[in-house]
């Protein structure tokens, strides 16, 4: 046994849930992540139903290229699945290359949304030029900015891979950051259709 | 989680994508504006649904996490109700 291993098994006390203590532990903070974005779009709904009247958003939005950052985001989704499953099965060739994929579908989902404000900014659509602008980037700027420490924590999951870290029965860490993943996308798909298509 | 269990994921994306360009479209459409917003949320909703069960496979995980996650929903759910009743809906 590795001096990794015998410490690992040193300090895992057993879990009374029978699950793993990181993921439940992930799973209770992304509870309070619900709650966080609840409150955001709770309070987009009231400002946007108790105002007398709201702009179209897609008078303002672009809603393609929007659409085309949801569609990346959800195959950084199907890549980090399938990450995790090829790990269970001792795929570590395929769990490189899954990860790899997305951490490179997160960064392309920033890079359009930073070319999305930079243009949107340019137009004159800034946070203080209505109701409608605060509420944009108030909520779309804070999914990115999970986006961007899952990027971040993404980056430091893919490193260990390549480093050998991962193996068929150890592979605790990829199942919690997709987990956190998946919940981003998940957040997304809520923003994209309340905040674009309404 | 039952780690034999291996949920067809390309098949998960495929819906998930064909629902988001159902989405768009729908969002075109010049439908009646309770209909309009009543779809997308039920789509929005269906999307989140897919995700949360078999990517985060909340399906075959232990009831202890589903009590943890659902608690969470309904509070969440009470939080922007209460919001809505408040300063949404016409009061009597």
């Amino acid at each position: 046994m590795t001096d990794h291993a015998s410490h690992s098994h040193a300090v895992e006390l057993p879990s009374a849930t029978g699950i793993p203590h990181d993921k439940v532990g992930m799973w209770v903070f992304l509870c309070s992540e619900v709650m966080f974005f609840t409150g955001l779009i709770g309070s987009y709904i009231v400002l946007r139903f108790a105002s007398p009247s709201w702009p179209h958003p897609g008078n303002t939005l672009n809603i393609w290229l929007t659409a085309l950052n949801t569609f990346i985001l959800i195959c950084s989704s199907v890549t980090m699945v399938k990450a995790l499953e090829s790990v269970r099965n001792g795929d570590l060739r395929k769990l490189k290359l899954f990860l790899s994929m997305t951490l490179l579908f997160g960064a392309i989902f920033l890079s359009i949304q930073a070319y999305e404000y930079r243009h949107l900014l340019h137009a004159g659509f800034n946070p203080h030029v209505s109701l409608f602008g605060s509420v944009f980037y108030t909520t779309t700027g804070f999914h990115g900015f999970h986006v961007f420490c899952g990027v971040v924590c993404m980056a430091f999951v893919t490193g260990k891979a390549f480093l050998g870290k991962y193996t068929q029965a150890h592979h605790q860490g990829i199942e919690t950051i997709g987990l956190y993943w998946h919940f981003v996308d998940l957040v997304w798909i809520i923003l994209f259709t309340i905040i674009y298509l309404f | 989680m039952a780690e034999h269990k291996h949920p067809n994921y390309l098949a998960i994306f495929w819906i998930l994508l064909s629902v988001t360009i159902l989405e768009v479209g729908y969002s075109f459409l010049h439908v009646p504006r309770s209909l309009l917003i009543g779809g997308l949320v039920a789509l929005a909703g269906f999307k989140a649904l897919l995700v949360a069960l078999y990517f985060m496979h909340l399906k075959f995980e232990r009831k202890a996490l589903g009590i943890i996650v659902g608690s969470t929903l309904i509070l969440g759910a009470i939080l922007v109700s209460v919001g809505i009743g408040e300063h949404v809906l016409p009061k009597p």
